[in-house]
């Protein structure tokens, strides 16, 4: 089972192409269904935060869903059951590194599955993908 | 129409006289004209009328982006349209940051902002709503960073967003002051800055987080995946190692690297400013525009010890490339890196456009050494290589305490004019130019750019080739071909909006592929004839707002120091020149008459 792990946020240039590689696994371009968040540490000259699940094994987010729509991943981190969520947002407020994202258009959460499209994308080796057991 | 376009053609309008705005879908333009360049002119036009003051509510200022913003690499520039308060004819500016992609998920194209405020204000854009704020609080204050920092801390959507804002020259009109957008990149050259200033505009904030469905997912990965792999390939590589500081030591050897007042092309301490040693010893990290797998932008960490106290640190960060390093340090005769780093950090907190204030400055500081103008003037020694004091007059060209200081505000040629020295005043067209003594063609294509930009038609590299290949100079007709052709193709790079570092890798062929991944039915040949079009739209509502390049004032200085390609003769430019201005007028007459030209010109369509 592999994790989707930030190697050394200090590398990171700020380039947001890990971000548009996840929205574009939906077939959509731009920022509103990523997954991965990347923002200034307080100004750029400070370098940058990469905002993402670290799968957690006991996840917070999941155990704030009331409608068991966040199931347990193996490896650690959560799937999300779309089909069950009522959109309540309270897994964004559960997640106290705020990797739990928001899609404002279809109302869910957006949360890294560890797939890994992103790390293909990223010029600097800020990511990677790591063997979990 | 294809779908995208809908996507893109949202135009918001920004009212500074009644504090008002409204969107407006303009598909025509963006249909017609790609996005960009050849929609902002348009645009432009449109709002503008042709006697506007530059510094008046008259003028106006376009934002736009195009159908690749945000969504293929390295499309990641705005292109700014105004009358620039230099000369007072329309030109562009364009800028990269955050800002491009923030305008795009805002969902935008395009930012039309006219009139001007009573008071001072800034303005928040976001997906759902545009504010009026007050900036009373952010006015005067002594530092564009300070400025960025308090925004920053009051708004939402870190990560993406712009902050655009001015500093203290913006405000007091400094014809040469730029438009900082996230801390180290600008809209830096044409003075539009003091067009901000004059509408009491202090800050623009726009924040996007919108993600648009793509109408061909397949097609659109494909091309992506083979744009990034272009764009991070061998073809960008020095300007991720060493950033565009990767020039100063080739032009320095090739005898192009504008010193002292562009006196000569070589310069004694080159190896002390160049992008080797700032990355040895300066460099503390490197940055990228959203989108861009380069990173170019390379910010140099200074530490630096109060004077009243032992041990008492602070560590500045302070941007570095080629056009500071040029017209701060060696033509300023600047060799002490520290120095010119601190040099350049005041240029940056002021907001004042590098290249402008450093030719300035080398200016006044020839003419100090003839004594056309005294300490009185002054009121500090400028010296070559004398920093301290260049630090001291950066600030009194903002607060103009004298006379002196207030004329240098207004750029190199009025100085010149007023205090003499006209023939080592280094401007074409009341423009000070970018760090560049490379031959004919070069100077030729500051006289007739669009953008006053060594990026206009890139014609420092035609230079450098013909150096490099041994091949003779070409014919002035030959030459004003070569940099109009190339300025054409560039409108389409601008159309899109590319960084012009990524031209190597949008080839027509692959501007061709992404836009058809996106569902445009447009193919190469068709791609540079619209090129063409927009070259020529821009520069008939430049001509007809009164440019007469024929009078234009060619610096001795360029024709006197000897280039690489030797010296250049004045004839050669004019003819440049001339070739330009027929081929200009000539589209004129064939659209209508220049009023027309100005108003509405009813072109071939492009589909």
């Amino acid at each position: 089972m592999k994790r989707f792990v930030v190697v050394d946020s200090n590398r990171c240039v700020g380039c947001h192409l890990c971000v548009y590689a996840c929205t574009n696994r939906f077939g959509y371009v731009g920022v509103s269904k990523s997954a991965i968040h990347v923002r200034s540490a307080g100004g750029v000259e400070r370098g940058f935060a990469v905002i993402v699940c670290r799968a957690c094994r006991d996840p917070p987010c999941a155990r704030a869903c009331p409608v068991d729509a966040l199931a347990l991943r193996p490896g650690g981190g959560v799937i999300l059951n779309t089909s069950k969520c009522i959109g309540c947002g309270f897994c964004v407020n559960a997640c106290d590194i705020g990797a739990v994202m928001w899609d404002s258009e279809f109302m869910k959460p957006v949360i890294c599955t560890h797939c890994g499209y992103c790390v293909s994308f990223c010029p600097h080796g800020v990511i990677a993908l790591e063997e979990v057991t | 129409m294809n779908s995208w376009i809908k996507t893109l053609s949202r135009t918001l309008y920004l009212d500074l006289s009644r504090k008002q705005f409204w969107i407006e879908e303009r598909d025509d333009l963006f249909s017609k004209w790609l996005g960009g360049t050849g929609v902002a002119i348009q645009l432009y036009r449109e709002e503008s009328s042709r006697r506007a003051d530059p510094l008046g509510p008259e003028n106006v200022v376009v934002f736009a982006i195009g159908p690749l913003t945000g969504v293929f690499p390295m499309a990641s520039k705005v292109v700014s349209v105004f009358k620039s308060p230099l000369n007072g004819y329309v030109t562009e500016s364009h800028a990269g940051g955050r800002a491009a992609t923030a305008i795009r998920y805002a969902g935008y194209g395009a930012i039309v902002i006219k009139g001007s405020s009573d008071m001072p204000v800034y303005i928040v854009i976001d997906e759902e709503k545009v504010r009026f704020r007050d900036a009373g609080a952010l006015w005067g204050m002594r530092s564009s960073e300070t400025v960025g920092k308090v925004l920053r801390e009051a708004m939402p959507g870190a990560g993406y967003r712009t902050i655009m804002r001015i500093g203290r020259a913006g405000e007091k009109l400094v014809r040469f002051s730029n438009l900082t957008v996230e801390t180290y990149r600008h809209f830096g050259r044409m003075g539009l800055g003091a067009v901000f200033g004059s509408k009491k505009l202090k800050a623009l904030v726009i924040i996007g987080r919108k993600g648009f469905k793509l109408p061909n997912p397949r097609a659109y990965r494909e091309v992506y995946r083979e744009i990034y792999e272009l764009t991070k390939g061998p073809a960008t590589r020095k300007y991720h190692d060493l950033g565009t500081a990767a020039n100063i030591i080739p032009l320095d050897k090739l005898g192009a690297l504008p010193t002292r007042n562009f006196s000569s092309g070589r310069f004694d301490g080159a190896r002390e400013i160049s992008g080797e040693k700032l990355a040895e010893d300066n460099l503390s990290r490197r940055l990228a525009c959203t989108a861009c797998p380069v990173a170019c932008i390379h910010l140099a960490a200074i530490r630096e010890e109060y004077e009243d106290e032992k041990y008492f640190y602070k560590t500045e960060f302070v941007p570095y490339d080629h056009e500071p390093i040029y017209a701060l340090g060696s033509n300023l005769g600047i060799s002490d890196r520290y120095g010119l780093l601190k040099l350049i950090k005041v240029v940056e907190d002021e907001g004042l456009d590098s290249i402008s204030t450093g030719v300035v400055l080398s200016w006044a500081t020839e003419a100090f050494e003839r004594e056309l103008i005294s300490i009185k003037d002054t009121l500090v020694e400028l010296r070559w290589g004398n920093w301290r004091n260049y630090v001291k007059a950066v600030t009194y060209i903002v607060l103009q305490p004298n006379e002196f200081y207030a004329t240098l505000a207004l750029g190199v040629e009025e100085a010149a004019l007023k205090y003499g020295g006209v023939d080592f005043a280094l401007a074409f067209n009341r423009v000070e130019p970018a760090g560049y003594h490379t031959g004919p063609l070069y100077h030729s294509s500051l006289a007739i750019g669009f953008r006053h930009s060594h990026l206009d038609a890139g014609a420092y590299s035609i230079d450098q080739s013909l150096v490099a290949s041994g091949t003779p100079v070409p014919s002035p007709e030959e030459a004003a071909k070569m940099i109009i052709e190339e300025e054409s193709w560039r409108q389409i790079l601008n159309s899109m909006v590319v960084c012009l570092f990524a031209r190597g890798a949008y080839s027509k062929n692959i501007v061709e592929k992404a836009l058809k991944a996106l569902g445009y039915e447009i193919d190469e040949s068709r791609l540079v004839e619209l090129g063409k079009q927009i070259y020529l739209e821009k520069h008939a509502v430049k001509l007809s707002e009164g440019f007469e390049p024929e009078k234009m004032r060619i610096p001795k200085r360029v024709l006197e120091t000897p280039t690489p390609l030797g010296n250049i003769p004045e004839e050669y430019v004019r003819k440049v020149v001339r070739h330009y201005i027929k081929l200009v007028r000539e589209y004129i007459e064939k659209v209508g008459s220049s009023n027309e030209v100005f108003r509405e010109i009813d072109s071939t369509s492009a589909t």
